[in-house]
């Protein structure tokens, strides 16, 4: 209220009392987890701020390495070859791909053939020096030109071995088409976190202005609510993914969003709707109604404020469970398209690579996943221990 | 000279606030509590005494709550401090019990009072079956319970209050204790039950010579049952002795603050001493100054209710509907500057009319005449500009503050909602008098209410409604959450501001004593019937009706009683 800042004794300098949420953040900063599990959260969220703004993993797209290049801190301990990666024959990577070295085949290359053409040509002197030595001496430069421009950036990147040195080893591996995995999965939290926070945020917002209606005017609107409540929660879930994704009829962070945030307003309705009923009910409520402050200003001036710590505590809960349910999204084909990385798209490309034995983009994923997820659920836990408003 | 059943010797307990700060509750208390005596420890909150009974059962919370090393509890000569967890267990329940203030909160909903009393009975006794039955029975017929052998199969909602506080006691006498420890056990109930109550329990104690250690606020109530009364104030004793010495002669001025400032029924003194007066020796003074209360003929009516009713509708089955009369056909004239005192017991439909007045429930039917025009016709926007002129004073001082506002918001929202003063500076200026004028200290405008005591907060819902000037001010129980003597602090400041604005008031109070000192009028009401109304003096003088003689009489009187 205006009053309390425009008011002489202010500048007398007296002490304020803390104010409930100062208390809170107090008792926030008392918890040790809840400061580590804060920090971590507000690293994940520079993070993606920074893949948003193209800080960092800006050419996450770009292929550097040879396809499903291994995850590997000592570079020096194997040796590099490009042998390997092309003249073999397929004879499928060990399944324990950490402790046997994977042999990197490709058998759906296109250019496979014309590959072992050259090297043949070549002999297999050169083979070591392939960046450099190849280039000069292609025959077939003009052939593999315009079947790299055929291919675009999207075709396979074997095209281009010939042309740019590619890495044999990242810290984090490389995916099918030689990316960096540590860069994808960090553009992929970008995306990720985002959805995340997006559809919490349109889903509080959705079910607290309805629990609050519901709640605060009861009788008939109550009534209507509760039936809205009732039929959509009565659809099982996917078929409700399904029918808003086939409305919506098109691919994107925006979908995704709104399939997350339309589906998963029911559970902030119950538990507003539950502290409007309770809190209507109380004196202070009955006051401001005595004192003449309208519905509105009672539902939202005043009966808000001493149920944030619900809303708050429940939106920072939906941030990890879409951000869970995004990856169940791409993994079904709803999520976000193919030129967008989510840690969730992420494990759908993984589902078919870990037949292969190719573990660590799933792993990458995961671990980011897992490592936020677990932040956010214990900061979520100990913020609402510092907000629950029992007072001495 | 027998051994004591309990003594507590040189009693010292800390509570940690923080990691830096702690605050002595109890700083070293000793009294005794003799075989077959009833010992009163009385004392407003945060004396420690309940502390003190928590810390006799070993239930203070372990985390935060620490008892100093030289302290001693001994029961039957064993010291209470020294035993084992397990050890507390097995005495808890058999040789110590206690009730609690709440009978409603205290009792399972979702089991019969039966198997309740009778878990106690397997857990301790060792009974089982029918045995356990029967002696639940008989319990039940012991604490005066109508119709045992049914009433033990029924929930404890089915049951009003009073018998729910007697099934309490019954559960506490179950294992026939030496020592029964009473904490407040008549605080949330009626005047009329709680004598029977207080009966019971004296009965109880005297036909089974087990002690009790009475714990209450209300030295009142004291009187009629104490042997021995122990006066506590922030974690000491400030007296104690025999009951009679301490009401006849009380010794220290806090104990003979705490007898003064609560309305007797025989006189009506102008101002009600405080605690304070009687620290600065100016009380005796005040006494003597009395006023006159009544009603002319000639005085302006304010409000004039004519035939108000209020049902509530509830839903009975698929079509049916259950109506509930909460007021039936209630009539009154309210002049000006005059109180109207509204008595009755709960349920009676006391706070109902307040509400309605106020219309925060809409009157079934009835008319209310204020300012000429029929407010119960009108529609919620033609009610606004009424609202700032009839004000409500809520009881729960804890209730009926909003959290998360601050005092200045508290205080200075009317003032926006009503669009009085220019701007937030006049507002703010204005909400600093009327803090000054409740008595709140400057600092207050910037705190939050949970930083205050319970008469401070109704101090600031005073000035919250003071700021809209009203002509008309209902008084919800709005002392009765109080302590005594903050009770008297609230009750003069209401006093003086009628006093100095001329304003009206509607009275409710379950307290005689109260309304008899704050009104000129009084209507008594019963079951949403007015049972009797008038002049107050008269009413009290000569009661008509017999439910008020019945109120009157379970007034405790034991104070004077015992003082002779």
């Amino acid at each position: 209220m205006s009053a309390v800042t425009a008011n002489p004794m202010t500048q007398i300098g007296i002490e304020r009392s803390p104010g409930l949420w100062a208390l809170a953040w107090k008792r926030l900063m008392a918890d040790r987890i809840a400061v580590v599990s804060m920090v971590i959260v507000i690293f994940f969220l520079l993070l993606s701020f920074a893949a948003f703004f193209g800080l960092v993993a800006k050419d996450w797209n770009r292929e550097i390495a040879i396809n499903y290049a291994p995850p590997t801190l000592f570079k020096d301990s194997h040796k590099p070859s490009s042998d390997t990666k092309a003249g073999a024959v397929d004879s499928g990577p060990a399944v324990d791909g950490a402790a046997a070295k994977p042999e990197f085949i490709n058998d759906r290359d296109p250019l496979r053939d014309t590959i072992n053409e050259l090297k043949q040509q070549l002999g297999q002197s050169t083979g070591a020096a392939v960046d450099s030595g190849i280039k000069i001496v292609d025959p077939l430069a003009d052939v593999m030109a315009e079947l790299r421009k055929q291919l675009g950036r999207t075709g396979d990147g074997s095209a281009k071995v010939v042309e740019e040195k590619r890495l044999d080893y990242l810290p984090f591996g490389a995916d099918k088409w030689g990316r960096d995995v540590l860069a994808k999965v960090i553009q992929g939290s970008e995306t990720s976190i985002l959805v995340g926070f997006a559809a919490a945020i349109v889903a509080t917002i959705m079910g607290t202005l309805l629990g609050a209606l519901a709640g605060y005017y009861g009788g008939k609107t109550d009534d209507a609510l509760n039936w809205f409540y009732s039929i959509f929660s009565s659809i099982p879930y996917i078929l409700l993914v399904l029918a808003i994704a086939a409305v919506l009829k098109q691919k994107g962070v925006v979908t995704v969003v709104l399939i997350l945030g339309l589906t998963g307003w029911t559970a902030i309705f119950r538990l507003v709707r539950a502290e409007y009923l309770k809190h209507k009910a109380r004196d202070y409520v009955r006051a401001a109604n005595a004192i003449g402050a309208s519905h509105s200003r009672r539902m939202f001036v005043h009966i808000f404020p001493n149920i944030s710590h619900v809303v708050l505590v429940q939106l920072s809960l939906h941030v990890v469970l879409f951000i869970k349910s995004e990856v169940i999204l791409s993994f079904l084909g709803f999520g976000v398209p193919v030129d967008v990385v989510s840690w969730g798209s992420m494990l759908n490309e993984s589902q078919n690579e870990l037949i292969l034995g190719y573990w660590w983009q799933l792993a990458a994923a995961t671990a980011f996943m897992a490592v936020l997820v677990t932040a956010f659920s214990l900061f979520t836990d100990a913020l609402r221990d510092a907000l629950d408003p029992k007072l001495k | 000279m027998t051994t004591p059943l309990l003594s507590v010797k040189n009693l010292r307990v800390k509570f940690r606030l923080d990691k830096k700060n702690s605050f002595d509750a109890l700083k070293g208390i000793s009294f005794d509590v003799m075989p077959n005596q009833t010992v009163a420890l009385v004392g407003e909150s945060g004396s420690g005494k309940s502390v003190t009974s928590l810390a006799v059962l070993g239930l203070l919370p372990k985390e935060n709550a620490t008892i100093d090393k030289a302290s001693v509890i001994e029961f039957e000569g064993k010291n209470l401090l020294k035993f084992s967890n397990a050890e507390k267990r097995a005495l808890r329940g058999s040789e110590i019990s206690m009730i609690f203030q709440e009978p409603m909160s205290s009792l399972n909903p979702v089991l019969r009072v039966g198997y309740q009393i009778e878990e106690v009975l397997k857990e301790h006794m060792g009974l089982s079956g029918k045995a356990a039955r029967d002696r639940a029975i008989a319990l039940l017929t012991e604490v005066g319970i109508p119709e045992p052998s049914v009433k033990i199969d029924s929930y404890p909602h089915e049951m009003s209050g009073g018998q729910q506080q007697r099934v309490m006691i019954a559960m506490a006498i179950a294992c026939e204790p030496k020592l029964l420890i009473a904490d407040e056990p008549t605080t949330a109930l009626d005047v009329t039950i709680q004598k029977q109550i207080l009966d019971l329990i004296g009965d109880l104690q005297k036909k089974r010579g087990m002690s009790v250690l009475f714990i209450t606020h209300d030295l009142a109530v004291v009187g009629d049952i104490a042997d021995h009364v122990v006066v506590m104030r922030s974690g000491e004793i400030r007296e104690q002795g025999a009951a009679k010495d301490v009401f006849a002669a009380p010794k220290d001025d806090y104990t003979r603050a705490l007898l003064a400032c609560r309305p007797a029924v025989d006189s009506r003194p102008k101002r009600l001493p405080v605690i304070d007066d009687f620290m600065a020796g100016r009380a005796d003074a005040m006494r003597l100054e009395q006023r006159s209360r009544g009603v002319k003929d000639t005085d302006p009516v304010v409000l004039e209710v004519k035939g108000l009713c209020k049902d509530f509708v509830s839903r009975d089955g698929l079509f049916g509907k259950r109506v509930f009369h909460a007021a039936k056909d209630v009539s009154f004239k309210l002049r000006k500057g005059k109180t109207l005192g509204v008595v009755g017991e709960s349920g009676s439909g006391k706070t109902t009319v307040g509400l309605t007045i106020m219309k925060l429930h809409d009157a079934t039917k009835g008319e209310a005449w204020f300012d000429g025009k029929n407010i119960f016709a009108m529609n919620e926007k033609e009610f606004l500009p009424y609202k700032k002129r009839i004000q409500i004073i809520f009881q729960n001082p804890y209730a009926s503050l909003n959290p998360r506002f601050t005092v200045g918001q508290i205080v200075c929202e009317p003032m926006v909602i009503h669009g009085i003063g220019a701007n937030g500076e006049e507002r703010a200026t204005m909400a600093f008098e009327l803090l000054a004028k409740v008595g709140l200290p400057e600092m207050s405008f910037y705190k939050y209410p949970h930083e205050f005591s319970g008469g401070q907060r109704q101090r600031i819902a005073i000035a919250r409604c003071l700021t809209m000037k009203p002509e008309l001010l209902i008084c919800d129980e709005s002392v009765s959450a109080l302590d005594v003597s903050v009770q008297a602090q609230v009750l003069n400041l209401l006093q003086d501001l009628q006093d100095e604005f001329g304003m009206s008031y509607i009275f409710i109070s379950h307290d005689l004593a109260v309304v008899k000192y704050m009104s000129d009028e009084v209507m008594v009401m019963s079951e949403g019937n007015v049972v009797e109304q008038g002049d107050s003096d008269a009413i009290y003088a000569a009661p008509q009706a017999a439910y008020t003689r019945k109120l009157l009489d379970s007034i405790p009187r034991g104070l004077v009683a015992a003082a002779g």
